[in-house]
């Protein structure tokens, strides 16, 4: 074990103060020293997309990138979506559309959806279908996803 | 948006049949769901695997001062050792950690323990295992060969099951065939890949003594009970939570040693220990899965009619046989429902089990139904081929019209609509429209083909078909325990373990109309044995039918108590009572009580009924189904680039019947994802071993899952035939879009390539496949 760095990551708009060692991956820091763990981790090399969180207005794979990168960052994660206790367009959007079955990999689509969204409210249907194949389902077949962020795209704009 | 589809209920409306919103949602939507791998540990377990397929363990170098489990320390822990008392089947055991030799890449042979998780893999890439390399067993066929080494002593010839049948008068009536079609398939092995990969949490409670065990489980009772079994321990010092599970299509279903050892080293630590196994893990020994050869030959009389049978399974199981099912699922599967939706009454096969240097095989999704149905299938387009007939014409020859049917193997169909979906499906597609297209487009040098597939999908069956097998451990029924509290809200307490299926949901629905409350007051209690009442989890496209028959028994019950209490306070005949809005309501007055209401008397006025009824508003439904099939029509237009050999999924269509459908987004939800795996098997997804039994595909990069790229929007029909063997009419779906797919696309890819004459009938067909076949035609010319 070597020396670890003091750092404070800011996730949905809250500073955690923390220790953590330099290989420690931003998703381990979330999840164990920040106690977030509504983000998932999938396969910690960069493929299935389950832990991608909004880092500074991006979409990121939080396991490839260590926590000592993300400090000073306004980091976001599924905790922050909801205002209280409405939902997220997105969210509701996942829910009225059955974008999800068992919901582990649920956390990283509505980060990887908004975060584009965000930047690119006028995605093309064919470019929104490249972002979303950046991520894996195992349950819905897509499909659903699809639908849903399509209808909460049109949410998204109002 | 439709009736259907509406949140809130009407009068006269049913919640069974609508498309209400999941119960589930909000948490899993909101970062509040509650996985395993979320739980703080004071300790954490890594496990250091076999690098090497075959060897003998001569020593295990442990670093200084680290803690390091080998087998050595785990005196008294038995082996885990399934058991089927049929089938010629060779009982084998697993150690929790490997005991002398090695038998598969991936194998657990030491378990650090340490602080953190980071420390226990620092400590495990120093632990030096010192392997004697022996030459390893990696195909099946290779290791049926005469003269090939034991895998097991207990072994002979590497097979350890072995399935026979043949049908009297077979021999006359396959003489009596106008024409024979062969096919060899191959279908390489799979992984389930569960978003989630395994995951365990063992916490030892110093007050009681007793453990609790927190992990990524479809079977939580039955993991107890067999952990118990193997540690010798009181089974009641343990306690099994299955949190929100992501995913498990079968691979959950198995016990893996790792969750004994937690156990173990929960005991041993009086503390608690965490276990989260990294992708690559899951991937080299988190379950296999499909690996097998299969050999059909059909009989067919002078009008394409299916006469006969004959089939040859060989199943590459691995090197362990799994619990409970026992390795014996796939071959033995295969056996039993090959003759699928096809009427003929002559077969003949042999399955058998080959035991390999490879990790152990265990359920995955459809069960070898997607191979014999992608082999069956086939057969039928080869031999509507040799008969210059059309696909959809040699099905509406051979499937099965009346019921109920008794199949070649003694299997009982109950009311269906195998010749029905296939008409729906083909009048969807517009046949002839897109032969008109895949006619103009091979003038342009593009390749598009039609596939179908027409199949059954055995489920919710009980304890008798279970016990059939032979198998030691026979699931089948189901408890519910549904109470209504005193404040009127309800819980039913399941022994189904859900993990994405939409259960508690789909019950709170059968309850509501039972019970006349809405869904919302209904909660779902499941997958905690301390809970729970005992029960076999969810597997085999199972939980609708047979817990939610338990449900609707319970429910009944509870209805019955509750017209009765009211009747009683309303003083009306129990016949004018009825149940709805929350209310017990005299009919045709203005006459009601609310249900809290009854539910508080039920408990606090007992007084008042005179001995006549029974305090608590608590009851229990158990069901014990004898099965059913639901059946579908799949259809797939791909296009094969001929340079590329890739395959292009561009559309998908499914007629499918599953009896009454209890909310069509969860069904519908069930064959999408379905199909999406399906896709994957077909196209994509391989386990590939070297010759020397190390694993080629041990990341998402290169063992390949579909993305939404490869998904086509799917299109989807429905028939409901509501089932007598089924109390609530529903018949289970979860395995029939994983089923149909891998047929449907390899069907589809051999009517695209039919101009070059090549026959593809090997799962995954990968461009690389489909460019060898090519080539070599090419070469032919």
């Amino acid at each position: 074990m070597s020396v670890k760095d003091n750092i404070t990551l800011s996730i949905n708009g809250r500073d955690h103060a923390i220790a953590v060692e330099p290989r420690r991956t931003l998703v381990d820091a979330i999840r164990e020293d920040c106690g977030q763990t509504g983000t998932h981790i999938g396969c910690e090399h960069g493929i299935c997309g389950a832990c991608t969180v909004i880092v500074d207005g991006d979409p990121v794979r939080s396991c490839l990138m260590f926590a000592v990168q993300a400090a000073g960052k306004k980091i976001r994660t599924v905790e922050g979506l909801a205002d209280g206790d409405t939902l997220h367009p997105m969210q509701q959007a996942f829910m009225d559309h059955h974008g999800l079955q068992c919901g582990f990999c649920t956390p990283g689509f509505l980060m990887l959806a908004v975060g584009v969204l965000e930047r690119e409210p006028d995605i093309s249907d064919d470019d929104l279908l490249d972002v979303l194949s950046s991520n894996l389902c195992r349950c819905t077949g897509y499909q659903n996803i699809i639908k849903a962020v399509r209808a909460a795209a049109k949410e998204m704009k109002r | 948006m439709s009736a259907r589809d509406s949140h809130t209920k009407g009068s006269g409306m049913t919640w069974v049949g609508r498309a209400i919103r999941r119960l589930e949602d909000p948490a899993l939507l909101t970062g509040k769901g509650r996985f395993t791998a979320d739980l703080p540990a004071t300790h954490w377990m890594r496990i250091v695997r076999s690098p090497l397929a075959a060897g003998k363990i001569n020593e295990i170098v442990v670093p200084d001062g680290a803690t390091v489990i080998t087998a050595a320390d785990l005196k008294g822990v038995k082996k885990i050792t399934p058991m089927l008392h049929k089938f010629n089947y060779k009982p084998v055991g697993q150690p929790v950690l490997a005991d002398g030799v090695v038998r598969f890449v991936g194998e657990p042979v030491a378990a650090v323990v340490a602080a953190s998780e980071e420390d226990a893999e620092d400590i495990a890439e120093q632990v030096e295992l010192m392997i004697d390399p022996a030459t390893p067993l990696v195909d099946a066929l290779a290791a049926l060969a005469p003269g090939t080494p034991q895998l097991h002593a207990e072994t002979p010839g590497n097979v350890i099951v072995e399935g026979q049948l043949k049908s009297p008068g077979f021999d006359k009536a396959w003489k009596g065939a106008a024409k024979t079609v062969q096919i060899k398939a191959r279908s390489h092995r799979q992984n389930a890949t569960p978003m989630e990969a395994r995951a365990g949490h063992a916490a030892y409670d110093a007050s009681t003594g007793r453990v609790t065990l927190t992990c990524t489980t479809q079977m939580p009772h039955l993991m107890r009970t067999a952990i118990a079994d193997v540690l010798g321990m009181p089974e009641n010092d343990l306690r099994v939570i299955a949190p929100d599970v992501g995913g498990g299509f079968g691979q959950k279903m198995s016990l893996c040693g790792e969750y004994v050892l937690l156990v173990w080293l929960a005991r041993k630590l009086k503390s608690s220990v965490a276990w989260t196994e990294d992708r690559r893990e899951n991937l080299i020994a988190g379950f296999h899965s499909r690996d097998q050869y299969l050999t059909l030959e059909g009989a067919f009389d002078k009008n394409a009619k299916l006469i006969a049978l004959k089939a040859d399974v060989v199943s590459n199981v691995g090197a362990y046989s799994c619990f409970p099912t026992t390795c014996g699922v796939e071959p033995l599967m295969a056996m039993a429902e090959m003759p699928g939706p096809y009427d003929f009454q002559h077969y003949e096969c042999r399955a058998r089990g080959v035991v390999t240097n490879t990790c152990t095989m265990a359920p995955y999704r459809g069960v070898s139904r997607p191979v014999i149905t992608f082999t069956l299938e086939r057969l039928m387009d080869k031999a509507a081929a040799a008969f210059a007939i059309d696909p959809i014409d040699i099905r509406r020859r051979n499937l099965i019209g009346n019921f109920p049917y008794t199949s070649a193997m003694g299997l009982v169909y109950d009311e269906a609509s195998y010749k029905e979906t296939l008409e729906m499906a083909v009048e969807a597609i517009d046949v002839p429209a897109f032969r008109a297209r895949q006619k103009k487009a091979r003038t342009q040098g593009r390749y598009l083909g039609i596939g179908f597939a027409t199949f059954s999908e055995r489920t919710g069956y009980g304890s008798a078909a279970f016990a059939a097998r032979g198998a030691e451990i026979v699931p089948g029924w189901e408890t519910v325990i549904l109470s209504v509290d005193p404040s009127g809200f309800v819980e039913a307490r399941i022994g189904s373990s859900p993990h994405g299926q939409g259960l508690r949901t789909t019950l709170a629905q059968i309850i509501a109309d039972e019970i006349g409350v809405t869904p919302e007051l209904i909660k779902v209690i499941h997958g905690d044995t301390d809970t729970a009442p005992y029960g076999w989890g969810t597997f085999a496209s199972r939980s609708l039918v047979i817990s939610g028959g338990a449900t609707l028994i319970a429910a009944r019950k509870v209805r019955a108590k509750l017209i009765a209490i009211a009747s009683h306070l309303l003083e009306t005949a129990p016949g004018d009572i009825i149940l709805a809005d929350s209310a017990a309501k005299v009919a045709g007055t203005d006459r009601s009580i609310p249900i809290a209401k009854l539910a508080r008397e039920a408990y606090t006025q007992t007084h008042r009924f005179k001995g006549e009824i029974e305090p608590g508003l608590t009851e229990t439904g158990t069901y014990d189904p004898p099965g059913t099939f639901s059946n579908a029509c799949h259809i797939a237009i791909v296009e094969v680039d001929e340079e590329t050999g890739r395959t292009t999924v561009e559309k998908y269509l499914v007629a499918e019947d599953a009896g009454r459908i209890i909310n069509p987004m969860i069904a519908e939800g069930q064959v999408q994802g379905g199909i999406a795996q399906g896709i994957g098997n077909a196209l994509l997804e391989e386990i590939i071993y070297d010759d020397d039994g190390g694993i080629l595909t041990a990341n998402l990069a290169d063992y390949m899952p579909p993305t939404a790229h490869e998904i086509p929007p799917i299109e989807m029909h429905h028939i409901e035939t509501p089932s007598a063997n089924s109390i609530t009419k529903a018949k289970g779906l979860g395995e029939g879009g994983t089923i149909g797919a891998p047929a449907a696309i390899l069907n589809a890819i051999n009517d695209a390539l039919a101009p070059f004459d090549v026959q593809i009938d090997e799962i995954p067909a990968t461009p690389q496949r489909v460019r060898a076949a090519l080539r070599a035609k090419e070469r032919a010319a």
